[in-house]
């Protein structure tokens, strides 16, 4: 599958983003320029309006640039929120499934699927426990899994940790982290938790506020796998915290 | 499948040691240990009672209450405040309800009302639906109709009686033409609310998963608007059988016996049993209905969660049901809901508790 595709899977050039018109007219994204390898755990760090959401939509389809081209190289993206969002009127199974009845995928094989990405995400036998009855972490996995039936070569996520406590979150980190290097797909992660981003991404991309503008690229040279409270994730973190620190001090005055 | 899952677990060469001479590996099995114990702690623990406890628990307070009633209505009737024959007691009544069970009139009314009442609530949802898509669906339609809608709808249905008996004389189209114009506005709102009371969140994971137009009305946008959708249409039903009521006393059809018929005929002939049988019957038939509905309604909440086994969402929230306590924990606070209490009710279950409620209480 990736064989055939370009090394680069997300090609972002100069895009700017408004809302609005006349003196309402708000800009998020201000020339936003990115280049995402395949394959690549890419992190969006920022504060409050920094537009990385805004950002997100843009590349999983969902919303057009006012200004500037969002080329995802022919690859599919599936997208994942912060709240699991899954569909209450369906069970586990029924939500991992709905991507591929979208797609016209047969019965038996959407079934076998659905088992599969179930193991996959650790929730073998849950097909059909109905959201309700799954804890927050086990519908955030859920909803990775449907994220992974739309064979999704692009997985957008928006704080899927966000709203978990910090064992589930750590634990969903390692899990995100396997299932990523089995899988091989590539990976934007929002997020406004520094170490969050130092312990996943392979880039973390520190955006500025209003409008969002890539304020620094770091890279992440740490081994894998990484543990949230090690010493180098937490020197690195110290030093995008106080990078990320100078640019919401400069909306102060 | 294992083998796929346990990649890591196996996989110490390729996990390594870090740099720091971390224990990458095992910490990594440890993790996974972790994980799953988490998920065994996490779970909401759900119990049921036994059926026949339920059954009781449901049925007693009914019976209490019908009992207090007839009690009431014995009562009223000893103090003597009318003479029995214009009020008479809940015993001669339920015992000429009884013996009319057994009259092939009775059966024959029966039939007529209630295909009636079918035949015009059906054409009723087909017209609401359509018209609550309809509005729902283009902007325009709203703008134009959308506030005459709920007008319509806070008429009441008897007022149009006199138009409809001079549009088509004492028939039965008169009688449906009412019951269809008094149920297909409920109907529509149960749409059009439904509809716009999706929650954005839902719609945006409907397109990111790649559906639109149809397909996301299909997937997303319908089922999510079901619970106003079945609220509409029970409060359509309620109007449907009031314009119905109505509509039976006053278009009386030669040859047609109905229930809302022998009711004026029994006030005609000042025979006051038979008006109680009547009230009787129809009473009956309320209460059929509003259990269907009620079982319809409570299968949806249950799937969505918005039903903790037997409680509604106001008694969960007050405290927490018997017995919970004592199973395994101990006298330990119970944190086993914290896992996913903490992180958000199911998606958009207040919302949809509340838009049944205002719906309903519109009635």
């Amino acid at each position: 599958m990736t064989a055939v595709l370009s090394d680069t899977a997300l090609h972002i050039d100069g895009v700017s983003r408004f809302f609005g018109t006349g003196a309402a007219r708000v800009q998020a994204l201000d020339n936003v320029s990115l280049d995402v390898r395949s394959g690549e755990f890419l992190c969006l760090l920022g504060a409050s309006g920094c537009g990385k959401s805004t950002l997100l939509g843009l590349i999983a389809g969902l919303d057009a640039p006012t200004t500037g081209t969002v080329d995802t190289t022919g690859r599919r993206t599936g997208m994942m929120f912060q709240d699991s969002a899954l569909l209450p009127w369906l069970t586990a199974g029924g939500n991992v499934e709905v991507p591929m009845r979208l797609r016209g995928i047969r019965r038996p094989e959407r079934r076998a699927r659905v088992d599969e990405l179930l193991a996959m995400v650790r929730l073998a036998g849950m097909a059909d426990r109905r959201p309700h009855e799954l804890s927050g972490g086990m519908r955030q996995r859920v909803s990775l899994a449907r994220a992974f039936a739309q064979e999704a070569d692009i997985l957008c996520m928006d704080e899927p940790f966000g709203a978990l406590d910090a064992m589930t979150r750590d634990l969903l980190h390692d899990e995100l982290e396997r299932i990523w290097r089995q899988t091989g797909v590539t990976v934007i992660f929002v997020t406004h938790d520094v170490r969050e981003a130092v312990r996943l991404g392979d880039r973390i991309v520190l955006l500025s506020s209003r409008p969002g503008r890539v304020a620094e690229v770091f890279d992440v040279d740490i081994d894998r796998p990484r543990r949230i409270d090690s010493t180098r994730v937490a020197e690195l973190a110290t030093r995008v915290t106080t990078r990320l620190r100078e640019e919401v001090g400069r909306h102060g005055h | 499948m294992a083998t796929e899952i346990d990649i890591n677990r196996g996989g110490p060469a390729r996990a390594g040691v870090g740099p720091r001479g971390e224990k990458l590996a095992s910490a990594d099995g440890l993790d996974l240990d972790a994980l799953a114990g988490l998920d065994a702690l996490d779970i909401p623990t759900t119990e049921r009672r036994p059926l026949a406890t339920r059954a009781w628990s449901a049925t007693w307070p009914k019976i209490g209450a019908l009992a207090l009633f007839l009690l009431l209505w014995q009562v009223v009737v000893w103090t003597g405040w009318k003479p029995t024959y214009v009020l008479p007691g809940p015993w001669s009544a339920l015992r000429e309800f009884g013996s009319r069970l057994g009259t092939g009139h009775f059966w024959d009314a029966l039939v007529r009302t209630v295909v009636r009442a079918l035949k015009g609530y059906a054409l009723a949802v087909v017209i609401g639906g359509v018209i609550g898509i309809a509005v729902a669906r283009f902007p325009i339609l709203r703008t134009a109709v959308g506030s005459f809608i709920t007008s319509l709808q806070t008429m009441p249905s008897i007022v149009w009686f006199p138009l409809a008996i001079l549009l088509f004389k004492l028939s039965e189209a008169a009688i449906l033409f009412v019951v269809i114009l008094g149920a297909a506005p409920s109907i529509a709102n149960g749409v059009i609310y439904g509809v716009d009371y999706v929650p954005p969140l839902l719609v945006r994971v409907g397109r990111s998963m790649g559906a639109r137009g149809f397909s996301l009305y299909r997937y997303v946008v319908a089922p999510a608007a079901l619970p106003s959708v079945l609220a509409g249409l029970k409060q359509g039903w309620a109007f449907a059988w009031r314009s119905l009521m109505a509509g039976e006393l006053l278009v009386i059809v030669p040859g047609h016996p109905s229930i809302g018929a022998d009711l004026q005929n029994s006030r005609e002939l000042i025979d006051a049993v038979g008006v109680m049988a009547s009230m009787i019957t129809i009473f009956l038939i309320g209460v059929v209905v509003d259990a269907v509905f009620n079982v319809a309604d409570r299968q949806m909440r249950v799937r969505r969660g918005l039903v903790a086994e037997g409680n509604s969402a106001v008694r969960a929230a007050r405290g927490r049901g018997k017995g919970r306590g004592s199973e395994g924990g101990g006298d330990w606070p119970r944190d086993d809901d914290s896992g996913g209490g903490s992180s958000g009710e199911p998606t958009g279950g207040p919302y949809l508790e509340s838009r049944v409620g205002v719906t309903t209480s519109a009635e």
